[in-house]
């Protein structure tokens, strides 16, 4: 029952929070946990015991690790944020996730020891092996402009999936726009 | 006005189909009456998966070349379940061609099971073309198989087919017979003995993701899972002699490319660069791989010595260059590059010293070229107001021509034999392969029975 009460009042929160995007929610709707605090990652499967969540029946594989930070989960941070989206066959990344790749050069460069993965993907349309590689020029761009912030090549990884690992599984336009993005992965 | 064209079309390709049938009937008669073939094809003991494909006719089927293929005599009852499993395969390839309309058994007026018991009147009255009749003998563990091709309407027999197999290459048998016989009428090869790979993704759980690799006859059958892995497997790409595969894993959570023999199940790493490694492409000697890797920090296309390690770096544009494909001369490769405008085919010298000049200019986006075996044509993914389709360009007149139908298809595969294009679709919100003929008039759906199918990719002949 506290645990209903829990994930209820999070929801409500989430729903009310107006910097909470999708990513927030599935964020908030992953703190199962008695802990506050998560990151999302990919899914490892290196023998890590970690708790793993579905996020939209679970396609694409995610899970929550814990983290030892509560900068990741407060919406109000831009490190929440850790989802950059782009435009069809594009990998300019747009004026309005450039705060957002600021808070997380500002983060890193205060962590030096902290590495992350850049993982691009795209949507489905086109040829895969097409998609392997703008999704990596996606994560690219990133990668270049944490750099110019000053961030150490290497504490970032850059990897690419293309059209492999969607986030959304329909095929309209809103499927496809939330599948064109780069997830900034904490290590 | 649709219809009217429509109408033009079918003249044309009766006119067509005419020309062809006067042709061959000149190859035939340079056939001797006899062919012997002997095969002893071992059978595949390698654990068989029984998620098959099931061949489903879709659209369009033009002038066919009208045949009955009379059940074969069982001379021992021990052999009667192989005997008409071997005429079933062929009257389900022949017809599943698209090329010949199988005569029903029902509407059959004799059942000849040798050639000086056929009236050629009951089939001709049929209004059939052609008669296969045949019979099995079994003897030890070989099954004794004769077939026999004759024309109805010249009253004489084409060809006599003798072959033998054992119990595990009985449907191998049927699709040398069916390819014997295609040859003999259409003056060009089948693809029944072929086969093809392709990837599957099952949901294994609400978090995962199986994705294997599998080999499998062309119509589906004998399929089995040469790798199996959590994370995806992409770009399967067989070797010319049809040995090896190459093909993308990202089971170490990165994509890395591996070699495997299919014979042994060995396999090896070739390429593990930091970033891309992908879209593997085996020169027509079978001793190199284009590959892509972004180790320099953006995609470009490399050749892979196989047997030295060593790699040239044949682009170096700053835009996405892959999906490298060699020419049949193995003197140049094609490839997609986004360094014009959007992604475009261009195709340079395979030593990477000239400049690459652009092939596709209609369509918003050409991707993924690949010859035909002759070079006369290349298959690829075309973008026309968003919907990717299959299309073919003919490299003399320099037409392209759209042969399917979909949002969003993929991975078109020349047949060995060129007249056939395998690639994938989405139907009913799953992935499932579809066969369409390069005169777009024929097409297939080969249905898989759960999870989704993917990026085929059809054997070189043997």
């Amino acid at each position: 029952m506290t645990l209903y009460k829990k994930v209820v009042a999070i929801i409500m929160m989430a729903l009310f929070l107006s910097a909470c995007s999708d990513d927030v929610l599935k964020d908030k709707l992953g703190t199962e946990d008695e802990s506050n605090v998560q990151n999302i990652g990919y899914k490892d499967g290196d023998g890590l015991d970690v708790e793993t969540v579905s996020i939209g029946e679970g396609e694409s594989g995610y899970i929550t690790e814990l983290m030892q930070s509560e900068t990741f989960s407060d919406p109000s941070s831009p490190l929440s944020k850790r989802i950059i989206y782009f435009e069809y066959d594009s990998s300019t990344v747009k004026q309005e996730f450039i705060p957002v790749i600021e808070a997380h050069a500002n983060y890193l460069t205060n962590n030096p020891n902290q590495t992350i993965n850049l993982v691009g993907h795209s949507d489905e349309r086109g040829t895969r092996e097409y998609n392997i590689a703008l999704a990596e020029q996606r994560a690219q761009s990133v990668y270049k402009m944490l750099q110019v912030l000053g961030v150490m090549s290497h504490q970032m990884n850059v990897i690419s999936y293309g059209e492999e690992k969607p986030e959304s599984l329909g095929q309209t336009a809103e499927d496809f726009s939330l599948n064109r993005r780069v997830e900034v992965v904490y290590q | 006005m649709r219809l009217f064209l429509k109408g033009i079309l079918e003249v044309l390709g009766l006119i067509l189909r005419l020309n062809k049938v006067f042709r061959d009937i000149n190859v035939m008669s340079l056939f001797k009456k006899t062919v012997y073939l002997v095969v002893f094809l071992l059978s595949v003991t390698s654990h068989v998966v029984h998620a098959e494909l099931i061949i489903d006719i879709t659209e369009g089927i033009q002038s066919q070349q009208k045949i009955a293929i009379v059940p074969f005599a069982v001379h021992s009852a021990s052999a009667k379940k192989e005997t008409e499993e071997i005429s079933r395969i062929i009257s389900a390839d022949l017809s599943g061609s698209g090329d010949f309309s199988v005569l029903a058994k029902e509407s059959m007026l004799s059942s000849p099971t040798k050639v000086e018991q056929v009236k050629y009147r009951h089939w001709a009255v049929a209004g059939q073309d052609y008669l296969v009749i045949g019979s099995i003998l079994k003897e030890g563990k070989a099954y004794k198989i004769k077939v026999s091709l004759l024309d109805v309407v010249k009253k004489q027999m084409v060809t006599e087919f003798r072959l033998s197999a054992t119990t595990g290459s009985i449907r191998k048998a049927a699709h040398y017979l069916s390819d014997a016989i295609y040859k003999s009428i259409m003056g060009i090869d089948g693809v029944f003995s072929s086969r093809i790979a392709y990837i599957t993704t099952e949901n294994t759980s609400k978090k995962q993701k199986q994705y294997s690799l599998f080999i499998a006859d062309y119509d589906g059958h004998n399929a089995v899972a040469i790798t199996k892995s959590k994370e995806p497997l992409m770009s399967p790409a067989w070797s010319p002699n049809g040995q090896h595969i190459a093909y993308v894993s990202f089971e170490n959570k990165v994509s890395e490319i591996f070699v495997q023999t299919l014979a042994t199940g060995d396999r090896r790493s070739v390429a593990k660069h930091k970033g891309i490694n992908g879209s593997p492409a085996w020169s027509p000697d079978g001793k190199k791989l284009a590959i892509t890797l972004s180790k320099s920090g953006n995609s470009d296309i490399y050749v892979l010595n196989l047997a030295n390690a060593s790699l040239k770096k044949l682009t170096k544009s700053w835009a996405i260059d892959t999906e490298a494909s060699w020419s049949p001369d193995g003197g140049s490769i094609l490839f997609t590059s986004s360094r014009g405008q959007g992604a475009q085919l261009y195709i340079m010298s395979a030593q990477g010293r000239t400049a690459a000049e652009r092939l596709t200019f209609e369509g918003d986006y050409n991707a993924r070229g690949s010859f035909s075996k002759d070079g006369k044509r290349i298959v690829m993914i075309q973008a026309v107001k968003g919907n990717y389709r299959v299309a073919v360009l003919d490299r003399e007149s320099g037409q392209t021509t759209i042969l399917s139908h979909g949002r969003g298809d993929e991975s078109p595969s020349f047949s060995p034999n060129g007249q056939v294009v395998i690639y994938a679709r989405r139907k009913a919100g799953k992935e499932i392969l579809s066969l369409v003929s390069i005169d777009g008039l024929k097409k297939q759906d080969i249905k898989h029975t759960s999870g989704s199918v993917r990026e085929p990719v059809w054997a070189p002949k043997k």
